[in-house]
């Protein structure tokens, strides 16, 4: 899937950031106000991106944001970026199967959740947002766990404190808090750990987001947000959501924020790595704005052919990330054919083994409705579970009787 | 610990915040004016000079941030106890409490927990400008995975803060701000009853009131007029709201036969119905009477010039007792 149709892409690449913007541009000049986001399409193109690495696959230096990876991380990164690839896009096969509720995907978002993913320290502590397949990933949450609350198995099937990765939460934004007051336990406690919020450029929205912000500059707490602006959310596109680059507003609560080419794993690695070493040494939080692209759905249950234009996609297929990464690497002679064979090969397997726990993934008992309500129990919960129960086990004794007769 | 004799509920709460943070190094005190003003009722009056302002933490203005971060602190291991300034101000922040809050514990399947304590002052009777005067305990009852409670009186005051606290569930406390400068007798030497536990504040044999919080004193108030007129009337204090403790108001309708439920909250879906239904399903063949209730009416809480029109007082309440007992 990664790897397949590199050819095809390949034609697309030629294409520059700027002639990318203005292909995605033409349908928005209708009116005054599409004007003003054709306006802010521009700016955002003309806005300096740290980059590390073209969507030409060339390297490139960056005067504050340097990295020096050795050829073994290297192809670590683009592995990572290819089994979360592939464990999404099994997901999303999953679930037109009928066999998973719904998925969010994280196509063409590898490169912005491995790279800040791969930044964090084990005692580091993660607060996502629903998307963040990558990021788990690089914490090591078995992918499987992921699915259970998309096939309604459960809310969250992975114990936060295993991986320091908290549950999914659904709610736009409001886990930016509870990164916030989390990241000022660390600093009470005295810990050199930092604290990471994923959050999309939808969420920036949102006032818990701008609380966040708010207490976190105040507390000088240990976090970071990493803000996967990946353009739309669900169908309204940033321009729906601020009238300013998103990484500029960190300004105005007092603390840096930088747009980071969110397809450009080098660059995401070496922002996140920075953003990270400020908060454990006392500096505050950072805010880092990933400039990437959503290629699918928001989630499987929307249609994004209904709002947004297929030359807008395809320019940023030309950004895809695990392609640059792997022209880079071919390239510098990092990888050869047999270990992107083995990736594949390795790719197909994970697909497998998603697909087979999916399918084998039992449903909760019944009784798990009552499980875990409250800490230290309640009566009235008591109550009703004792009557639930009653009434399950009259259908036993009726279904004894029957068969005694 | 000293023993008091007679102390206001304001001090009681302050006392029980400070032998919360004397026994747990984790319990922290967080909201806006906490800190050097005290609270806006003085209720953490002293606090931050005693326990520092990293324990006891002034807030932005902003009551989702403060319940938000509560909820990341106690997942870092902390215990903290919010202040929301006045009852109307808690819905900026409710959003966090419900989908937040309440169900973090399930939703990770028991593996963390989050302890945090909101205490909100609440209910009218002071005559203060919209938004001061609500009474929103029905709409966080409704949240499974919360818990609610209300004390009446200064020793409850103190105990059942301490043991919210020490929960690991999370809680609400909701303070009758105009009872905050009653004074009462404050125990703290016996045994304190369990958190949710309901407690006989009258014996009586005719009918039973059940109230909580600042609606308990008029309850009593109501006995006493009644006992004059020659009827015995049992008064339950509820304690808690999530969960009620049923047993005990069942216990008293089994021996009177009648009960009236009174709250300031208005009484359409409000904790009355609850209780109502429950008690009519449990007590049905010993009720004398239907279950009536007296609270506030469908309406915003109205200029604080008409609130002892709209708040359940002496004469309404006997209304209805006289109402329960013509049956």
């Amino acid at each position: 899937m990664t790897v397949e149709g590199t050819a095809q892409r390949k034609n697309t690449r030629g294409s520059s950031k700027r002639t990318a913007a203005k292909k995605a541009t033409p349908a928005k000049k209708a009116s005054p106000a599409q004007d003003r986001n054709s306006g802010r399409t521009e700016q955002a193109e003309q806005d300096q991106l740290v980059q590390l690495l073209t969507p030409e696959g060339e390297r490139v230096e960056h005067p504050d944001y340097s990295i020096d990876l050795s050829p073994d991380e290297l192809r670590g990164l683009y592995r990572d970026m290819v089994l979360t690839r592939k464990f999404d896009a099994e997901a999303t096969t999953l679930q037109r199967q009928g066999e998973l509720g719904l998925w969010a995907s994280l196509l063409g978002q590898e490169a912005a959740q491995i790279g800040s993913g791969r930044a964090l320290r084990d005692d580091d502590y993660v607060f996502p947002t629903y998307r963040e397949h990558g990021v788990a990933w690089c914490r090591g949450v078995d992918p499987t766990n992921l699915l259970g609350m998309f096939r309604g198995v459960n809310h969250g099937g992975w114990d936060p404190n295993t991986n320091n990765f908290h549950l999914y939460t659904i709610v736009i934004g409001s886990q930016t808090l509870h990164a916030t007051g989390y990241a000022m336990g660390v600093q009470k406690d005295g810990a050199d750990s930092a604290v990471i919020a994923y959050f999309g450029d939808g969420a920036s929205s949102q006032g818990d987001v701008a609380e966040s912000f708010t207490f976190s500059a105040v507390y000088n707490a240990p976090v970071v947000f990493f803000c996967q602006n990946n353009q739309w959310a669900i169908s309204e596109p940033t321009e729906k959501q601020t009238r300013v680059p998103l990484y500029q507003r960190a300004r105005g609560f007092g603390f840096p924020g930088v747009r980071v080419d969110g397809n450009d794993v080098l660059a995401c690695l070496a922002v996140t790595r920075a953003a990270l070493e400020r908060a454990r040494t006392g500096q505050g939080p950072m805010l880092i704005e990933a400039f990437t692209y959503r290629m699918g759905a928001h989630t499987t249950s929307d249609d994004p052919t209904k709002y947004r234009a297929d030359e807008e996609r395809e320019a940023w297929e030309a950004k895809d990330p695990i392609l640059r990464l792997r022209t880079y690497l071919e390239s510098e002679g990092i990888v050869d054919e047999a270990y992107l064979a083995s990736i594949d090969k390795e790719s197909d397997a994970l697909g497998k083994r998603v697909r087979d726990a999916v399918r084998a993934m039992p449903d909760p008992d019944d009784m798990a409705i009552f499980e875990n309500v409250y800490a230290d129990g309640h009566a009235l919960v008591d109550e009703e579970r004792a009557q639930f129960a009653a009434y399950q086990a009259s259908f036993v004794d009726a279904d004894a009787a029957a068969e005694g007769n | 610990m000293a023993v008091f004799e007679k102390i206001t509920i304001a001090k009681a709460i302050n006392e029980s915040l400070r032998a919360s943070m004397e026994a747990d190094p984790k319990v922290l005190v967080m909201g806006e004016d906490v800190g050097k003003l005290g609270g806006v009722f003085r209720v953490t009056d002293g606090l931050q000079k005693d326990f520092g302002d990293d324990r006891v933490i002034d807030t932005p203005l902003a009551e989702s941030g403060i319940v938000g971060t509560a909820i990341g602190m106690a997942l870092r291991g902390y215990r903290p106890v919010v202040e929301i300034q006045f009852d109307g101000f808690v819905f900026p922040a409710y959003d966090q409490i419900v989908t937040q809050l309440a169900k973090m514990h399930a939703r990770a399947l028991g593996k963390v927990k989050v302890p945090v304590v909101i205490r909100i002052p609440y209910a009218g009777g002071i005559g203060a400008v919209e938004h001061h005067s609500e009474s929103p305990e029905a709409l966080f009852a409704h949240v499974a995975g919360l818990k609610i409670v209300t004390p009446s009186n200064s020793s409850d005051a103190y105990w059942m803060l301490q043991q919210a606290i020490a929960g690991d569930d999370p809680v609400i406390y909701f303070e009758p701000k105009r009872r905050y400068h009653d004074k009462s007798r404050l125990d703290t030497e016996s045994i304190p009853d369990p958190l949710h536990k309901a407690r006989i504040a009258q014996s009586g044999a005719d009918l039973t009131l059940a109230a909580y919080g600042p609606m308990v004193k008029v309850c009593l108030d109501v006995a006493k007029v009644a006992s004059e007129e020659g009827k015995s009337v049992e008064v339950v204090d509820l304690r808690s709201l999530s969960p009620i403790d049923f047993d005990t108001v069942q216990s008293s309708v089994e021996k009177t036969g009648r009960l009236v439920v009174v709250h300031e909250a208005p009484v359409f879906f409000g904790a009355g119905a609850e209780i109502a239904a429950r008690i009519t399903e449990r007590c049905f063949y010993h009720l004398e009477a239907p279950v009536l209730r007296v609270g506030g009416f469908h309406s915003p809480y109205p200029p604080s010039r008409l609130e002892d029109e709209y708040l359940p007082g002496l004469d309404r309440v006997l209304d209805a007792v006289d109402r329960a007992l013509a049956y």
